[in-house]
């Protein structure tokens, strides 16, 4: 288990090591849906949450599952099992809970099992040997680092869509440049807080 | 220590899933709601959790759905005076402003939570679900049947002609969902121990395909109805007949009813397009009922004949021999209402010749 405190880790996950932009993972998504600002907050609370719990849980997966009975073969598709019946079980409940917040998540909540950020995140996290406390901080702020990169970016589409851009660059060709750009501006975190 | 790891992957799995079915049977639990429909005519006292379309269904009562409750058609539109929370995407591009301002939903996507009040057409309360016999399958062209279902469950049917039924396509092939579809019944009311349908072969139709390659005479088969606002009014008016294709059906059973109750006493003209003489049917039946009913009139057009044809008929677009019949040999005189049924392009078209001549009572089946 690597020294390091939790709220440290919640800070790093979200600006020195933003999974989003220092790792590139859940591109797919982050690219479709940062169109539009209301979608972007819908998906980034979805992410989070989703994040938090699958990561969680993975840890207890990866504690008394896979450890236990030298499985880690079978690393990845436990993990994906957890991460499907999680989004499953949450979908129901936002469902009956929050109906409005159900319908503004629409598809996307569903197609959070198959982001590659989250599986990503427990990954790193079996792969840096986190304690579960560290997991839960590190899944919550790689969850906010995501749906702040996302909000930041969809942000940053709104501006842009009436600048003068040469039209070859118009829409997916602007939007990569614009993270490239904000992924250096986050590399400037990066020697603040290492997180390894 | 290898022979383990199935056993625990599947174990994990079993336990999610149980934990799931779990959630489920918590979460989903709605109770039992009521459904209001038309102000207090009915009450129903239903599980809640589905969708209200199958949760009408399951009462018998059957909203029309070509898709079979999947929001890809549009059809199963219900008006809802409760709160079921914001239009759903889904829902969008089958709804007009018009529509939204009317509280009028898809019932395919609205579920069933909590108390509803919604209203339904009254004759759907009268639609159920039948079983039949396909007694008979016959070519009637190259790409249209004629299939007659002989009524088991319930035996009979009690329909106004006009109107259509949706039958209820079964898996088959590489088409794992059950599906229905609307067809118009041909046959007569005062037939009312069967129903005959006149189907056109779609191309790659799920439905059509079916009939044309699956369907066997002595099958069981079911559907659900009647339903439809086309029918036939009770007035003195001149009727304007138009049907193309497998839009002979609902004229067909308008026309034998008519002769039943013998409502002789009405001027029609049954119009009828084609493209070539293949394309033509039932015009021996027609000729017919010509000879015993001197005010009706059949006028078969082709737009497109065959020289082998040797057509002496009507030429031309059904609504350009239309015009000319409307100019020329029908009388101005009496007041007009016409029937139309076939394609929405079809449909247009005859509209407009028709107010053209100042006809404004106009029905209509379009089918696309």
């Amino acid at each position: 288990m690597p020294r390091i405190d939790p709220f440290s880790l919640l800070i790093a996950s979200i600006f020195t090591s933003n999974v989003l932009l220092s790792y590139f993972l859940g591109m797919c998504s982050f690219i479709s849906i940062s169109k539009d600002l209301k979608s972007s907050n819908g998906l980034g609370m979805a992410v989070t949450l989703v994040m938090t719990i699958t990561t969680a849980a993975n840890w207890i997966v990866e504690k008394y599952i896979i450890q236990v009975w030298n499985l880690s073969y079978l690393r990845y598709i436990l993990y994906i099992i957890v991460i499907a019946a999680v989004v499953q079980m949450l979908e129901m409940i936002i469902d009956r809970v929050s109906p409005a917040l159900y319908i503004s998540l629409g598809i996307f909540l569903p197609l959070i099992t198959v982001n590659c950020a989250i599986l990503g995140v427990a990954l790193f996290m079996q792969l840096r040997n986190y304690s579960l406390i560290q997991s839960i901080f590190y899944g919550f702020g790689s969850g906010l680092g995501w749906w702040l990169a996302i909000v930041l970016l969809a942000a940053i589409r709104k501006r842009i869509e009436n600048a003068p851009i040469p039209a070859g660059l118009k829409g997916v060709g602007i939007t990569l440049i614009t993270i490239g750009l904000m992924a250096m501006a986050f590399m400037g975190f990066a020697g603040m807080l290492p997180v390894q | 220590m290898d022979f383990l790891a199935p056993l625990i992957v599947s174990s994990l799995g079993a336990g999610l899933a149980l934990m799931i079915s779990i959630v489920d049977a918590i979460v989903n639990n709605y109770g039992e709601v009521e459904i209001n429909i038309n102000k207090g005519k009915k009450r129903l006292k239903v599980k809640g959790g589905s969708p209200l379309l199958q949760t009408l269904a399951a009462q018998n009562i059957f909203v029309p759905s070509a898709c079979g409750g999947r929001g890809s058609c549009g059809v199963c539109k219900v008006r809802i005076f409760s709160d079921v929370g914001p239009y759903l995407p889904t829902e969008l591009p089958h709804l007009s402003k018009e529509e939204m301002a009317s509280n009028v939903r898809l019932s395919c996507q609205i579920k069933v939570k909590k108390d509803l009040q919604i209203e339904l057409p009254e004759e759907l309360f009268k639609a159920q679900r039948f079983k039949g016999i396909v007694e008979s399958i016959k070519d009637l062209t190259y790409d249209i049947k004629e299939i007659r279902i002989r009524l088991v469950e319930p035996d009979s049917i009690d329909f106004l002609a006009g109107q259509y039924i949706q039958l209820v396509i079964p898996p088959y092939g590489k088409v794992e969902q059950s599906v229905q579809r609307a067809y118009s019944i041909s046959s007569p009311p005062s037939d009312s121990g069967h129903i005959e349908l006149v189907i056109r072969l779609v191309p790659g139709g799920i439905a059509t395909t079916y009939v044309f390659n699956h369907m066997k005479e002595g099958e069981i088969v079911e559907f659900v109805g009647p339903f439809g606002e086309f029918y036939m009014r009770n007035t003195k008016a001149d009727m304007i007949m138009i049907a193309g294709g497998s839009g002979m059906a609902p004229i067909k059973s308008i026309i034998l009813d008519m002769i039943d109750r013998k409502i002789k006493d009405r001027n029609v003209w049954f119009f009828f397009g084609a493209r070539s003489k293949r394309d033509l049917f039932y015009v021996e039946l027609f000729r017919t009922i010509e000879k015993d009913w001197d005010r009706f009139h059949f006028i078969p057009a082709l737009s497109n004949p065959n020289p082998e044809d040797d057509w002496t008929g009507e030429l031309g677009l059904i609504t350009e021999v239309v015009d000319r019949y409307l100019m020329s040999k029908i009388s101005k005189e009496n007041e007009k209402e016409a029937y139309l049924c076939g394609s929405p392009g079809m449909i247009n078209a005859s509209i407009q010749v028709l107010q053209k001549h100042g006809i404004n009572k106009i029905y209509y089946d379009k089918f696309a």
